[in-house]
């Protein structure tokens, strides 16, 4: 499949010697969805800031789509979409004008313009919203709007760094399936974002970045499958007097009608089962306690800590 | 970007432009036409009539250009800092940036919106005039022109302050402590043949100058500065606060990190 994005030893050094990013090299393939994460600080934000120029690099390469951003700008920037972490409109605006006027920017015709802007507006539900200044919507319909503006010029690759931040349940789980829906439409996706969940729902390949070094970058499901326990809580029907010893599995006290079972996951869950239950103690439901791939990144950027300080 | 499309963005961005100060046409258009009225009155009509003929024409009719062109300066200059440090204030010139419209379409769209609000300030200051004195028009296309080209310069000049700006009070230092006293000393109220001879070389230096003298000469066809000279200074200084300004645009001076 062909590459949408290409790095090459990107580098960032900001005035003052921080080095945000320290040599990354990454490839997204063409209609992937792609997560990039890392903890705050992580040099993220600067690797979407370079890849939409509002970032000079220090070194390295960039190409988008097969347009290098140093010798063929224009080309790589029609190609991009970008929703950026920050509201960057003009809150004083109308959100019909906010849309059309980013269409304009791409040299696509007024009327043409306003046409996109209400069929993006209509599907981001904001149509309703067009003619009110931007800065009475909400943080949602910001944010919502923040994404119409940057379909508007039909990208072949869109870059949303934390779309989701402090959007309600609702709201977050809407935008997941109108992102999966312009994803299965072929729109090449990067998403950062701090609720794992979401990239563990969303994207299909993901890289971890933490202190502009690239830690990991695999598959979804190869990263999840690296997970060697769960941890699941089980509520009991009636309380127990004392914490049970199981063979194979290690138990802890929620409270007196809750425990935490850690089970490798090589194991069948039904031996955790059957070792209950010749105890006769009887579980009423189960969920998984953490987020799998919570789990996974805070043991990669402890590991990713551990190394440095010891080399 | 092929030419229409660069053509479409240039659109965009001075439609945007002109509907931003026409959206606060109380803050942005009213209070100059209001301000130069008050001149007209008390320096015309009041004060004029006792300082007697300047330059061979009634008082009134000597400021008239001076004034027109004041508000004209003040206000593109104006117009082109607060909307470029605006957009940087609320980052929304990240839109901009991150489209393929090349650098000099955003530097021309600025500049048509500040060229845009000058001449609207301009010929509102110059309807209200009709109400003191009769208009008097030497030659149209000098009269144009200059104003034209001095919108152009002033409106370049705000860019670059609006690049550099790092506070809303940096917008106000420039036309506070620089272009206001320069306007006021560039031979609006009064012929610079008034004054001694250190004072009328020192006038010189002032660009101003040269733009109140050659637009005067559009209405009343007198000039205290040669008009070819007066030519050739604007344009030299286009020339330069333009190159300079794609400059720092290019170099993303301000807005890129």
């Amino acid at each position: 499949m062909a590459s949408a994005l290409t790095i090459r030893n990107l580098q960032k050094t900001y005035k003052g010697g921080h080095a945000a990013l320290k040599g990354v090299s990454l490839d997204v393939a063409e209609g992937d969805f792609f997560g990039l994460l890392g903890p705050n600080g992580a040099g993220k934000t600067t690797l979407i800031g370079i890849l939409a120029s509002l970032v000079n690099k220090s070194a390295g390469s960039v190409s988008i789509f097969g347009h290098d951003i140093e010798t063929d700008l224009a080309s790589a920037k029609a190609c991009i979409g970008l929703v950026p972490q920050e509201f960057n409109f003009n809150m004083f605006e109308p959100p019909i004008e906010v849309v059309a006027n980013q269409a304009g920017y791409y040299g696509i015709d007024r009327k043409e313009a306003f046409r996109r802007a209400e069929a993006n507006l209509k599907q981001l539900d904001l149509w309703d919203k067009r003619r009110v200044m931007s800065r009475t919507l909400s943080g949602g319909m910001k944010r919502r709007l923040m994404i119409a503006r940057a379909l508007v010029n039909h990208p072949r690759l869109l870059i949303l760094d934390e779309p989701t931040a402090g959007v309600d349940i609702e709201i977050r789980r809407s935008m997941w399936k109108f992102l999966r829906k312009i994803n299965d439409a072929g729109t090449t996706i990067i998403l950062t974002t701090h609720y794992l969940e979401e990239a563990e729902s969303l994207c299909r390949n993901i890289a971890i970045i933490d202190k502009g070094e690239l830690i990991e970058n695999t598959s979804t499901r190869q990263l999840l499958n690296t997970l060697k326990m769960e941890t699941f809580v089980l509520d009991l029907e009636s309380p127990l007097a004392a914490l049970p010893v199981l063979g194979n599995h290690k138990l802890q006290w929620v409270d007196e009608l809750t425990i935490e079972a850690d089970i490798c996951r090589a194991d069948s869950i039904n031996t955790l089962f059957t070792e209950l239950d010749a105890q006769g103690i009887k579980v009423l439901s189960m969920r998984n306690k953490t987020n799998r791939l919570e789990e996974l990144f805070m043991n990669l950027v402890d590991n990713a800590t551990g190394d440095r300080a010891a080399s | 970007m092929n030419t229409h499309e660069k053509l479409v963005a240039l659109k965009t961005i001075t439609t945007k432009e002109i509907l931003r100060f026409s959206r606060i046409w109380i803050q942005t258009v009213l209070p100059p036409v209001i301000t130069t009225a008050l001149y007209f009155l008390i320096f015309g009509n009041l004060i004029g009539p006792r300082i007697g003929k300047m330059g061979g024409f009634d008082y009134m009719e000597f400021i008239i250009p001076g004034l027109i062109m004041m508000a004209v300066i003040t206000n593109s200059y104006a117009n082109v800092v607060s909307s470029f440090y605006g957009s940087k204030f609320q980052r929304h010139i990240e839109e901009m940036i991150i489209s393929p419209t090349p650098n000099y379409i955003i530097l021309l769209g600025f500049v048509c919106g500040g060229v845009a609000r000058g001449l609207t300030v301009g010929v509102a200051v110059t309807i209200v005039s009709l109400v003191f004195h009769p208009l008097n028009i030497h030659s149209l296309w000098i009269m144009f022109s200059m104003i034209i080209l001095t919108a152009i310069l002033f409106s370049l000049a705000g860019l670059i302050n609006g690049v550099y700006a790092k506070s809303f009070d940096d917008i106000s230092i420039i036309p506070t402590f620089v272009l206001t006293p320069l306007t006021y000393l560039g031979g609006i109220f009064y012929s610079i043949n008034m004054l001694p001879e250190f004072w009328q070389q020192l006038s010189l230096a002032n660009p101003i100058l040269y733009m109140v003298n050659a637009f005067r000469y559009g209405f009343l066809g007198v000039s205290d500065i040669n008009l070819t000279t007066s030519y050739v200074i604007i344009f030299a200084c286009i020339c330069t606060l333009y190159i300079f300004s794609l400059y720092l645009l290019k170099k993303g001076h301000g807005v890129r990190t």
